[in-house]
């Protein structure tokens, strides 16, 4: 089909697609890793489960757990999963059905990696149950009602796609469903689990799920023969301006300009506003290493979780710098100002995220003062150190960002530079800190990474007098790259 | 004011631009005609330091804009909807443009309601952000910042495309106004042969990348530019 034509020349031919290789290699990585640990999961959680519990049925146990399996599945696509676009404008003047297009998309979202994934558990733990000597019939019934939940999940998720009220009911039905189960009010989860022990039992019953499939994909569909229109399109581009009085950054001086113009930016566009949701997950990620007992001994987790919690938006943020203004890079190099200044007002920003994430994070002094103690220097090492870093890390930056795209899972903007740095930012204040309280003492270890800070705040200067120097021999092939679409 | 001096851009084997030796006094207004393909485009970008030339040198009120930035102090520039800042209202880029040239709010005001008229009713006041405006409202808002802050050069490239005819007549008192006094250098790019011929003084056109016509303004122009295109 020529659809599928347009579709593979316009992912070989993406102008970054030769330079993605380092990305792409590294998301097929994270596609095998994944695929080994559920088909891992698949075929030897049938025998884990009656090991463990041996006097339930696995199969039930499992039932019992899928309420979550669904709903986690639904929170985690409302983040990820891109809702299925294609590029309809030049096709809508041809004598191509309009059905025909709408047919098309829906039908790739299908067989999008989300729907793919969980089939590697499914199937083969179905095929462990036959050997078993479950029912036949059953299990297969079984199999494909969980196969068509999964493409019903994927169907809702586009009809849900951005509501935030939805993400709400779904996070209480999780939050709640626990809640009641753990204060034995009520086992909503096996209950739902019974549902489906039903269907094993009855597996004449996984027509009813094709009827629930097809009324979402008739839903779907419906919706988006809408907005095959230009001006459907159009329409719900325009939105009313969110005009906030930013007078108070006035302070900043010369840098005021500048900063107004990140925090419009970030307030203003999709890419930016959904990386907020990275931000609660920087600041919380202490809540998972510090109450997990596994981690609870190695004390250079702290400096993880501190460099992470103060440094989120400095990583997210800073490792896109300058591209976030790829699209106006060409009017910034011809005004008036020196390149330090706009690279100051970058700084600035980030090294004001960086204490307020401190500031915020104080809360977990719960978990101790020697905690805090960490937190508080690395913050210092994120001002000092990581700051200059990743200015540095932008020199290479070689791709326009599309502030219209939404951010989680989308690499645009990426290079196997931003991933590389990543990893000084973390693991190199974790190494030293590491070393030196193994030679010599927890406490000299937390000053040492302070003073690592002081130092690359005393020397801000010149280290940001040769980064200035950097960006500006890099000018003339950053603003090529940035001229070319992704 | 503008000197262009053996520039050439080559991408691989390819020759883009080649012109010779090109003075532009100050306060003239220089016109750039030629089809697709000429290379007006990459001249003004090289004009901006915006990419840089294989061989030669531009030099701007003295100054080798490959060399140092100074340029930029009274050189306004609008070259294309990239020049605009999508997420901005115009009034806040106009505020961040002024910010930039040293304009503080109240200047801003007061250098925009001299634009009442150009813009129509259709930029300031309307809440919207410029990557929502059509192509023509963007065009406008691009054209009076590259105005900002008292240039003593102006670079358009294509400022008449998308334009309504009313605002296309606008534009044309506007440039004339700024080169009347003589202080105003502008170099215009245009597709449109009668605009340029009634704007400019100078008019140069490059084909293939080199100068083939370089006449200055007399009753004869428009009709020597209509038969040289029409071959």
């Amino acid at each position: 089909m020529h659809f599928l034509k347009l579709e593979r020349k316009q992912f070989f031919r993406s102008s970054h697609w030769q330079k993605g290789i380092a990305i792409k290699i590294l998301m097929a990585f994270f596609a095998l890793y994944f695929i080994v640990i559920f088909l891992g999961i698949g075929v030897g959680g049938y025998f884990i489960l009656k090991k463990q519990f041996p006097e339930q049925d696995p199969l039930v146990l499992v039932n019992s757990f899928l309420l979550y399996v669904f709903l986690g599945d639904l929170i985690f696509r409302y983040f990820m999963q891109k809702l299925p676009v294609m590029n309809i404008k030049p096709m809508l003047t041809l004598p191509i059905k309009k059905s025909k297009i709408v047919h098309f998309i829906l039908v790739k979202s299908s067989f999008s990696f989300f729907n793919i994934m969980s089939l590697f558990f499914y199937i083969p733990f179905a095929i462990v149950l036959i050997k078993q000597g479950y029912d036949f019939e059953g299990v297969i019934g079984w199999l494909f009602t969980m196969i068509l939940l999964v493409q019903s999940s994927n169907f809702l998720n586009f009809l849900i796609n951005k509501n935030s009220v939805a993400l709400g009911v779904l996070v209480a039905l999780s939050v709640g469903g626990y809640a009641v189960q753990y204060f034995q009010l009520f086992n909503l989860p096996g209950f739902v689990g019974t549902g489906f022990d039903f269907i094993y039992q009855n597996p004449i019953t996984v027509f009813a799920f094709v009827a629930i499939l097809a009324g979402f994909y008739v839903v779907n569909y419906k919706q988006l023969r809408n907005e095959v229109y230009l001006d459907a399109l159009v329409s719900e581009k325009t939105k009313e301006v969110i005009a906030s009085d930013l007078s108070f950054t006035d302070r900043l001086g010369d840098l005021a300009p500048f900063i107004k113009n990140d925090l419009r930016l970030m307030w203003r566009n999709k890419r930016t506003k959904s990386s907020i949701w990275m931000l609660a997950m920087g600041l919380g990620s202490g809540l998972f290493f510090y109450t997990n007992p596994i981690y609870a001994d190695i004390e250079v987790m702290c400096v993880l979780v501190g460099v992470f919690s103060t440094g989120t938006f400095l990583i997210n943020f800073g490792q896109f710098i300058p591209a976030w203004d790829s699209s106006y890079y060409n009017m910034l190099m011809s005004q008036n100002f020196k390149y330090e200044r706009y690279l100051k007002s970058k700084f600035t920003i980030m090294t004001i995220s960086v204490v307020l994430l401190f500031v915020l994070g104080i809360p977990y002094v719960y978990f101790g003062w020697d905690i805090l103690a960490v937190h508080f220097a690395a913050m210092i090492y994120n001002v000092g150190v990581n700051s200059h870093v990743i200015l540095f890390g932008g020199t290479f930056n070689r791709k326009k960002i599309n502030l219209e795209e939404k951010a989680a899972f989308n690499f645009q903007g990426t290079g196997a530079v931003q991933w590389l740095i990543g990893f000084p930012l973390m693991i190199l204040p974790m190494a030293i800190f590491g070393l030196i309280n193994w030679l010599v003492s927890f406490e000299i270890a937390t000053i040492t990474l302070g003073v690592l800070g002081f130092i690359g705040v005393a020397l801000h200067k010149n280290l940001m007098a040769a980064i200035t120097k950097k960006y500006i021999a890099n000018k003339y092939i950053m603003i090529n790259a940035f001229g070319k679409e992704a | 004011m503008i000197t262009i001096d053996t520039i050439s851009k080559k991408y691989g084997k390819e020759v883009v631009l080649n012109v010779e030796k090109v003075e532009i006094p100050k306060g003239q207004s220089f016109g750039l005609v030629g089809n697709n393909g000429a290379g007006k485009t990459t001249l003004f970008n090289i004009l901006l330091d915006l990419i840089r030339p294989t061989t030669g040198l531009i030099t701007n009120n003295n100054i080798v804009v490959s060399e140092s930035e100074e340029w930029k102090n009274f050189t306004g520039s609008f070259i294309d909807e990239s020049f605009l800042i999508g997420y901005l209202t115009p009034e806040e880029y106009f505020e961040f443009i002024g910010d930039l040239r040293g304009m503080n709010k109240a200047d801003v005001t007061a250098f925009i309601t001299q634009f009442k008229d150009f813009f129509n009713d259709e930029i300031i006041g309307k809440k919207k952000y410029l990557r929502d405006l059509s192509k023509g409202n963007q065009k406008k808002a691009g054209i009076v910042a590259a105005l900002m802050g008292n240039p003593e050069v102006v670079i358009l490239d294509e400022p008449f495309a998308n334009l309504d005819p009313t605002t296309q007549i606008r534009l044309k008192q506007i440039i004339k106004n700024l080169t009347e006094n003589k202080e105003v250098t502008v170099l215009v790019s245009s597709h449109d042969l009668t605009h340029v011929t009634e704007v400019c003084e100078r008019i140069v056109v490059l084909d293939k990348g080199t100068v083939v016509k370089d006449i200055q303004r007399s009753e004869e122009t428009l009709k020597e530019l209509e038969s040289y295109f029409a071959l």
